[in-house]
């Protein structure tokens, strides 16, 4: 079954903020192996310019509700999530995220196009703090396999 | 406060620099970990009985872990994670992490690709599993000094 169009522009933003902590950056941080001291020592972050405890550039993905990185969980728009696989994801920085920053995420279904039998779903993501400044940007692609209308 | 800039000097890198060549290993123990800290909780990153149901060779690291994992190269060839203004990267290969000790090997290499204005260098990881590539179009760009 190919996917329902009607859902590309469809925007949706957070509804609770996401409140980017320490020690989940910590965490995040020991989960990727990665000792850097900026990610850790607040005192490191600080001396290196940072407001508080910097967080890994994909620590983002975490900001964002819902599951796969996709904004709507509508059985209409007719994803199966076993046939999902990522296929891209991209981040563009304003300015690096810190411990503190409250993120409100707004995702927006891009577009869904077929490519062969698959078809691409693409999300673009505006990483805002609660007062609006645009922190971050992003894309991410989803392959839903062997959904693509038959031509 | 706006993008922090890395130790590194715009004028002593070209493009062909080499910034590193190295070898991660990904256990079962780490997907498990990434789990946790990511909200990541599809069961064919720790389930082998899901993975095989779902067709797959066997539990699979999360594409976003070996995104993370070939991001290190340069985070820490940067210094300041902070000069990282760009990543992006295409998933080409899944990385299979078998229930074993040794764990799933995944080689990083990154090499400058372009100097933009600004200070800026655009830099290209290669990141292969068992030979095969398993992201492509893999790049990042860094704002150097």
């Amino acid at each position: 079954m190919p996917l329902n169009q009607d859902f590309v522009g469809r925007s949706y933003t957070s509804e609770v903020p996401f409140q980017v902590g320490r020690e989940h950056i910590r965490q995040f941080a020991r989960a990727i192996g990665d000792d850097n001291p900026l990610y850790h020592d607040v005192a490191a972050a600080k001396a290196a310019g940072h407001a508080d405890l910097l967080a890994p550039p994909t620590f983002l993905v975490t900001t964002i509700p819902g599951s796969l990185g996709l904004p709507t969980d509508d059985p209409a728009l007719g994803l199966d999530y076993s046939l999902v696989v990522h296929g891209e994801q991209r981040f563009t920085f304003h300015r690096p995220l810190v411990a503190g920053d409250e993120l409100v995420v707004r995702s927006t279904l891009a577009s869904i196009r077929p490519v062969g039998r698959n078809e691409v779903l693409v999300t673009a993501y505006d990483f805002l703090t609660t007062s609006g400044e645009l922190v971050a940007e992003g894309t991410c692609s989803l392959v839903s396999r062997g959904t693509a209308p038959p031509r | 406060m706006p993008s922090t800039v890395s130790a590194v000097s715009y004028d002593e890198v070209a493009v062909g620099t080499e910034i590193g060549d190295r070898i991660f290993t990904l256990r079962r123990s780490d997907l498990v970990r990434y789990a946790g800290a990511s909200g990541d909780f599809n069961p064919i990153h720790w389930n082998e009985r899901v993975a095989q149901e779902a067709g797959l060779p066997g539990v699979l690291a999360h594409g976003m872990l070996t995104m993370a994992t070939a991001g290190r190269l340069v985070t820490d060839w940067a210094g300041d994670p902070g000069a990282v203004i760009e990543y992006g990267v295409k998933f080409s290969s899944p990385v299979v992490v078998p229930d074993d000790d040794e764990g799933a090997q995944v080689s990083v290499q990154g090499v400058v690709e372009k100097k933009l204005d600004g200070g800026r260098v655009v830099v290209n990881l290669t990141v292969r599993h068992q030979g095969a590539k398993v992201l492509m179009a893999a790049r990042a760009t860094v704002q150097l000094s």
